[in-house]
């Protein structure tokens, strides 16, 4: 039962890394400031563990604006992944120079 | 073929072609422009129309009365106001006012909403700059109305987001001169909702506009939508309890897509910190349990982003099953385990008192008597759902029928609005302010949708005719057509007469809400009015004449005890300091003056001077017939002082479990300070023809004691009308 688990566990990792390796380059940029995003934010909660959540402010506002960011790159991805056809923009932001911009424009 | 508009008092939805007639449109190819145009037209001065009568259906207290404001807690945000345009922002920002809650002050700063004040300071000071130059208080009274206005305008592209223009036209049309609406937002009434109910429903057009197209500039309009409301009102809670749960019912029906994860998240993270910088809301978004459903969604939404990537990755169905299990039993466990650490460490607070009871309505009257006590608080009855609504609650259920035909994201989120608000609203009168937009606009898809039908169905009848003559019609279409014939004078006559009524009742609606503004909703209960004995009208401007005496006679650092509701009164108009006022926010100070009214004069004697008092108010209605006066209110008295201080018993008060004022009333209520300062030399009174002295006509009794006597008080003033009676504590006697 575990060998099997354990296989099926490595088949998964596999094919994930094999259909991941195929995603173009300028999304992978994508993921990796996802990435780093993210681990910004686990170090500051690991921080405050660590040191005590005095002033509040400063630790939630750290925070958030990490996932924030995070966020509004993964909606950045999803909306220049060529993919996704579901996406019924208005005029203003069909082309990626607009989506671009209302991504600076959100951070 | 222009549009269809027939003529009416009220403006109702006018009807473009419907495209299914083709024929017609190939042939009037060149009228079409003229068309658009037409309907545009026509659009934009239905528009115009409904913004200029939300605003004048608002006005009739200034009308008959003049510019002032209405209530209680306006005066408050009057203040406040006031304040704000006199110092600037950061003395109003960092206030912390000692003229209220003697001896304990109040952050003012840190303990209200400031969205309203900043708003109606803006408009004063862009008014200023355009060399117009109004006193705060005119932008105060028309900043309701003016909003309302624009309501409207936000209505209407709501209902064109969920339905078609039409529909937007009705809800419109509707809204503005819904009773449920105007009851909080009429000319005068200057209060949170004013705005709230604004900055709601373009929180909820912009959300699902967001949903719709996906893209990051509506939701980033959503989470600013947000932010104005949760500096508007403290009933932002619902649109952080309803907007996650509209996303988990789309997720649980399988309509998950990017554009719902993109509109959420930017929504959910930047309205969470855009709402942190309101420091009466400070860190309760991560904190209080009310708001840890938005969280909870937000994380399950990743979950669900991350799974729908992998199996996007994966083109193996079984390998992702397997993935699936292990993430979704992992996912629910770590979030079990985070919610029962954070609940059960007490990290994450319960929900309050306040919210608590919309989910358990028992739950005030047993354990907070202040919430209990506040008649807005109180469940519905059915005759003010029919009072505010009208036609609008039969036409809910059919609005109901045709979002459920046509489902789409947008009609989710409207028919979800509609349900747990009206929830609500049964829960408490005061919550259907906030049904009122989701009832209307349902009820305006009802309407838009019936007369659709109903007019197509009559122009058909008229293409019937014509459309033998065009080119490309099939022959099924043709069999269709020769039945339709055959019924055709049946059909149109019925289409006609269900016309005629969906107008009748139309127009009925219209006269129904003007007469409710007109009688029901228009009083500033600071100004009384009554018919004379000839039919004239008598108004009585007691209050303010009581607070004008107070600000002219008392020496400024005077601190009046009164009844908690007239707090807020005191100090915008009478300016003078309060032991307590309608925050309520401290209940032990609430209870200790409770306990000093219902006590004998000695023992509130001591505690009047514990508490530095030197002129006490009292509210009283008997000569008038006035009933809304302190008497009536005694009991509350007691039961929240007694919740506090068991020395204060209910039963002490009541005789057989009533309340009486008369011969048979109990001794202690007799000899209590707040009948002695109500009754105090009125049983030297006659108030009405052929009734002995001292007859009370709010209670219709003759009072029990007459003759009472104050040592420790002295009568300061009394108001023309014996409405507001003031009191001045006498220093203690000297001791030989």
């Amino acid at each position: 039962m575990v060998k099997s688990t354990s296989k099926d566990a490595q088949d998964l990792f596999r094919s994930l890394h094999s259909a991941y390796s195929a995603t173009p380059t300028n999304l992978k940029i994508i993921d990796l400031y996802v990435v780093f995003a993210v681990f910004t934010a686990l170090i500051q909660v690991a921080y405050m563990a660590l040191v005590g959540s005095f002033p509040f402010n400063s630790f939630l506002s750290g925070v958030l604006s990490c996932v924030g960011t995070a966020v509004l790159a993964v909606c950045l991805r999803i909306q220049v992944n060529k993919e996704n056809k579901e996406f019924k923009h208005k005029t203003v932001v069909t082309n990626l120079r607009g989506i671009v911009a209302m991504f600076v424009i959100a951070v | 073929m222009a549009a269809n508009g027939s003529p009416k008092p009220e403006p109702m939805a006018a009807k473009k072609a419907s495209p299914d007639l083709l024929n017609s449109s190939f042939s009037f190819k060149s009228l079409k422009l003229k068309t658009k145009q037409q309907e545009l037209l026509l659009r934009v001065s239905i528009l115009g129309l409904v913004y200029v009568l939300a605003f004048i259906a608002r006005l009739f207290s200034v009308l008959r009365y003049e510019s002032m404001i209405h209530e209680f807690d306006p005066y408050f945000n009057y203040r406040t106001t006031l304040f704000l345009t006199e110092k600037g922002f950061y003395e109003f920002w960092n206030w912390f006012d000692s003229e209220s809650w003697y001896p304990l002050g109040r952050i003012i700063g840190g303990t209200l909403y400031p969205g309203l004040m900043v708003t109606a300071a803006l408009i004063y000071w862009t008014l200023r700059f355009l060399r117009f130059f109004v006193h705060i208080r005119e932008v105060c009274v028309l900043t309701a109305p003016f909003f309302a206005s624009n309501t409207t305008l936000v209505a209407y592209f709501f209902g064109k987001e969920i339905w078609d223009t039409g529909a937007g036209l009705v809800a419109a049309a509707l809204i503005a001169i819904c009773p449920g609406y105007i009851s909080r937002s009429v000319a005068g009434s200057y209060d949170n909702e004013a705005v709230a109910i604004f900055a709601l429903l373009l929180t909820f057009y912009l959300f699902v506009k967001a949903v719709k197209t996906g893209s990051l500039s509506w939701a980033l309009g959503s989470a600013f939508g947000y932010f104005y409301m949760v500096s508007a009102w403290g009933g932002y809670v619902f649109i952080i309890n309803l907007v996650p749960l509209y996303v988990l019912v789309l997720l649980i029906t399988g309509r998950y897509s990017m554009r719902l994860y993109v509109a959420y998240n930017c929504m959910y993270i930047l309205g969470m910190l855009l709402a942190m910088q309101i420091r009466f809301v400070g860190f309760q978004h991560v904190q209080s349990g009310e708001h840890m459903a938005a969280m909870g969604v937000f994380l399950l939404m990743q979950v669900f982003y991350f799974l729908d990537w992998v199996k996007h990755q994966l083109n193996d169905t079984k390998l992702f099953q397997t993935f699936l299990r292990i993430t979704v039993t992992s996912a629910i466990l770590v979030g079990g385990i985070a919610l029962g650490v954070g609940t059960a460490s007490g990290y994450i607070s319960p929900w309050t008192g306040r919210f608590y009871s919309l989910l358990d309505p028992t739950y005030a009257k047993d354990h907070i008597p202040i919430i209990a006590s506040v008649s807005e608080h109180q469940p519905t009855a059915w005759s003010s759902f029919m009072f505010d609504y009208h036609i609008l609650l039969f036409l809910f259920p059919a609005g109901l029928y045709f979002c459920f035909k046509r489902l789409s994201d947008a009609t989710i989120f409207i028919v979800m609005y509609g349900l747990t608000s009206l929830y609500f609203a049964g829960v408490m009168v005061r919550l259907i302010l906030v049904a009122t937009p989701a009832v209307c606009l349902i009820s305006a898809i009802a309407v838009s949708a019936t007369v659709k039908n109903l007019t197509s169905l009559l122009r058909t009848k008229q293409k019937v005719p014509q459309t033998g003559s065009a080119k490309g019609v099939g022959s099924s279409k043709s069999s269709s057509k020769v039945t339709l014939d055959q019924s055709q004078p049946f059909h149109k006559n019925g289409a006609i007469a269900l016309l005629v009524g969906v107008f009748y009742l139309l127009s009925r609606y219209a006269i129904h809400c003007t007469w409710v503004t007109s009688e029901a909703y228009s009083s500033p209960s600071i100004v009384l009015a009554a018919r004379g004995a000839h039919g004239n009208r008598i108004i009585f401007d007691d209050y303010r004449e009581a607070y004008y005496w107070l600000r002219q006679n008392t020496p400024t650092d005077a601190k009046v005890m009164s009844w908690w509701d007239y707090g807020y009164q005191i100090t915008a108009m009478g300016n003078r300091t309060v032991i307590v006022d309608n925050n309520t926010w401290n209940n032990t100070h609430i209870a200790t003056v409770g306990r000093a009214m219902s006590s004998y004069e000695d023992e509130a004697y001591d505690i009047m001077r514990s508490l530095d008092v030197n002129y006490v108010l009292v509210v009283f209605g008997g000569v008038t017939g006035y009933s809304s006066d302190d008497i009536n209110k005694f009991l509350w008295m007691v039961r929240i002082g007694g919740g506090v201080y068991p020395v204060i018993k209910e039963p002490d008060y009541l005789v057989n479990g009533e309340f009486r004022v008369d011969k048979g009333a109990s001794p202690k209520m007799l000899n209590c300070l707040m009948y002695k300062l109500c009754y105090y030399r009125f049983g030297e009174l006659v108030t009405e023809y052929g009734k002995p002295t001292g007859y009370d006509r709010a209670r219709g009794v003759e009072i029990g004691n007459k003759d009472i006597k104050l040592e420790h008080l002295e009568e300061a003033y009394t108001t023309s009308n014996w409405i507001v009676r003031i009191y001045r504590v006498k220093p203690p006697t000297n001791r030989l």
